[in-house]
């Protein structure tokens, strides 16, 4: 009976350091993720240059012609949402190719025969990947802020908007990752990459609604996580701005899909050492 | 004396069991391996129709260095990529540190250190930070962390350059850097695959020391792979030629010398046992990541 009870005890121990373990590791790895990025901020810097043109562009343009119905919300805040989701994309849909240089190096090696769990080397990175996608949105909030583009300025919204913004950008990050274990070569990953990112941004309710769409285009956005991840961001982000679903219809599919290609992703990544 | 047939090779250094007694060689090949550190049962990989490993049978006693020689593609990398879990064998299995590589590869990963063939310590952190995550992967803890990886900055020599970034290190630096990340859990066996390729003479010394060191101050059983004969003949105290992904000969680098004739030299045996022919069909693959290291270390 004591011995059953100690048992018991151990095996929760047990389980509460496993969780542990797996805690401390995936925060290791995003932890030197981001102490990369922050020794180098060209690198964020320079992917802010890409939405502004398309908000300053892009938008003002569209805005001027007023081809697109947005309800009571300018065009221009209608679509900033759209470009943060849609920078979040791009960035985060090339993530594999640090994967594949990590293995041509051996750094995938390395990792792989060391005893951290598979899916806290792949929640790490996906994590170290969402606090990129936060940074590009505090980079859109300061375009929309110089553009005097309306905003929520509450910090409610703006929690939502960072973890969307996370969210967004593991799923990408993640979906990039499995495609990197998959093609294994940066040349047929780059092809593949360029490949994607148009379709999921256009196929999307990015830039304009899906009222505009044909049937058949309505249903590919429907499976497009994109879709949904602009659609939390435009309810949350901008004022008078309208969600087709509500947060937790948006958030619980884009953390369905996230659990989902994290568990494949972790169970590819092995193969990437072969 | 050499058997070059697999599930025959028998280990020739007669090695003392726990209880005092000197095992019979053979009769040690049945045994449950408690006393080697590295022990494979007909170890095989199959990549489609190629066999890359084939039915290797080695016995590596603790506090060994032993070297698994061979030519490009003669299942070196394979047999390594098995014992330290990244490959699973297509049948086979073999017993790392006392754990089965097929049931309890976790438990395996636990108790080795591995320095992979390629450069894997990252060149935008400092050594230091990258051994922190070294640390932090292999779950020593906080209060422990910080007098490990200075003791393995110091037994490597790189306390001094220890916050620097690692791209502004020498090749010979990268490695050691890297030997210490894979010493920081002390393990009870270190894996390292081609530990020297590309690094001038030196480099290449200090390697070995560091190693001879390891193996002599923490008893930690060293497996490397090369191709390197001075390497083999210098720092190996037993060595395996793999051959078409077998086991061509098994023993010391002066039994492997006097099996082949008199004033025999390493490479003699080398030729001996690999059929004395080049391998014309050494993979692409293979030359291109040996140049890419050596040029990255060099």
């Amino acid at each position: 009976m004591i011995s059953a009870t100690r048992d018991a005890q151990l095996a929760v121990s047990a389980d509460s350091s496993a969780v542990f373990d797996f805690f401390q590791q995936t925060a290791a790895i995003a932890q030197m993720e981001l102490k990369k990025v922050m020794r180098d901020p060209t690198e964020i810097l320079a992917r802010a240059v890409q939405p502004v043109l398309w908000i300053v562009i892009f938008g003002n343009v569209f805005s001027r012609i007023r081809a697109i119905p947005t309800g009571e919300v300018s065009y221009l805040a209608f679509m900033t949402p759209g470009i943060l989701a849609q920078s979040v994309l791009f960035v985060a849909i090339f993530y594999g190719i640090a994967v594949i240089w990590e293995r041509d190096l051996g750094i995938v090696h390395k990792l792989l025969v060391s005893p951290a769990r598979r899916a806290s080397l792949v929640y790490g990175k996906a994590l170290s990947a969402g606090f990129r996608g936060a940074m590009q949105a505090v980079i859109i909030y300061f375009v929309a802020l110089a553009l005097g583009i309306r905003i929520q300025w509450k910090p409610l919204p703006m929690a939502g908007v960072l973890m969307g913004a996370m969210l967004g950008s593991a799923i990408f990050a993640t979906f990039s990752f499995i495609i990197a274990c998959l093609v294994k070569s940066r040349e047929r990953f780059m092809g593949i990459g360029q490949l994607m990112t148009m379709p999921l941004f256009f196929a999307s309710n990015a830039i304009y609604p899906l009222a505009l769409m044909p049937p058949w285009l309505r249903v590919v956005a429907f499976l497009n996580p994109l879709t949904y991840l602009v659609d939390a961001l435009r309810g949350m982000m901008i004022e008078h701005g309208q969600s087709a679903h509500s947060l937790p219809v948006n958030f619980g599919v884009l953390a369905l899909i996230f659990v989902i290609l994290a568990a494949i992703a972790t169970r590819l990544y092995p193969t990437l050492a072969h | 004396m050499l058997c070059p047939e697999p599930g025959l090779v028998r280990f020739l250094p007669v090695v003392p069991t726990s209880d005092g007694t000197v095992a019979d060689p053979l009769a040690s090949a049945h045994s449950t391996g408690e006393s080697f550190a590295i022990e494979t049962f007909a170890l095989t990989r199959r990549f489609g129709e190629t066999i890359a490993a084939d039915h290797i049978a080695l016995q590596v006693p603790q506090g060994l260095i032993f070297g698994l020689l061979g030519p490009n593609g003669a299942g070196k990398s394979t047999t390594i990529k098995m014992l330290t879990t990244l490959l699973e064998p297509s049948s086979g299995t073999a017993k790392v540190a006392g754990f089965d590589i097929v049931e309890s590869p976790a438990q395996v990963r636990r108790r080795i250190g591995y320095v992979p063939q390629l450069l894997s310590a990252d060149g935008a952190l400092t050594g230091y930070e990258n051994l922190e995550l070294s640390a932090k992967l292999y779950g020593i803890a906080r209060s422990e962390r910080k007098s490990r990886i200075g003791e393995a900055l110091q037994f490597m020599g790189l306390t001094e350059p220890a916050h620097r970034l690692v791209r502004t290190y020498s090749g010979g630096m990268v490695r050691r850097l890297e030997v210490a990340q894979a010493m920081l859990h002390r393990p009870a066996v270190l894996f390292l695959d081609e530990p020297t390729v590309g690094l001038d003479p030196v480099a290449r010394r200090a390697v070995w020391e560091r190693l001879l060191e390891l193996r002599s101050n923490y008893r930690m059983t060293v497996l490397i792979t090369t191709h390197g004969m001075d390497e083999a003949d210098e720092l190996c105290d037993s060595i395996a030629i793999l051959h078409l992904g077998k086991v061509a000969a098994v023993g010391s680098p002066a039994e492997l010398k006097a099996s082949v004739g008199p004033d025999a030299t390493l490479d003699d045996v080398f030729v001996h046992y690999s059929g004395g022919t080049i391998q014309e069909e050494g993979s692409y693959r293979d030359i291109r990541h040996a140049r890419r290291t050596a040029s990255r270390l060099g």
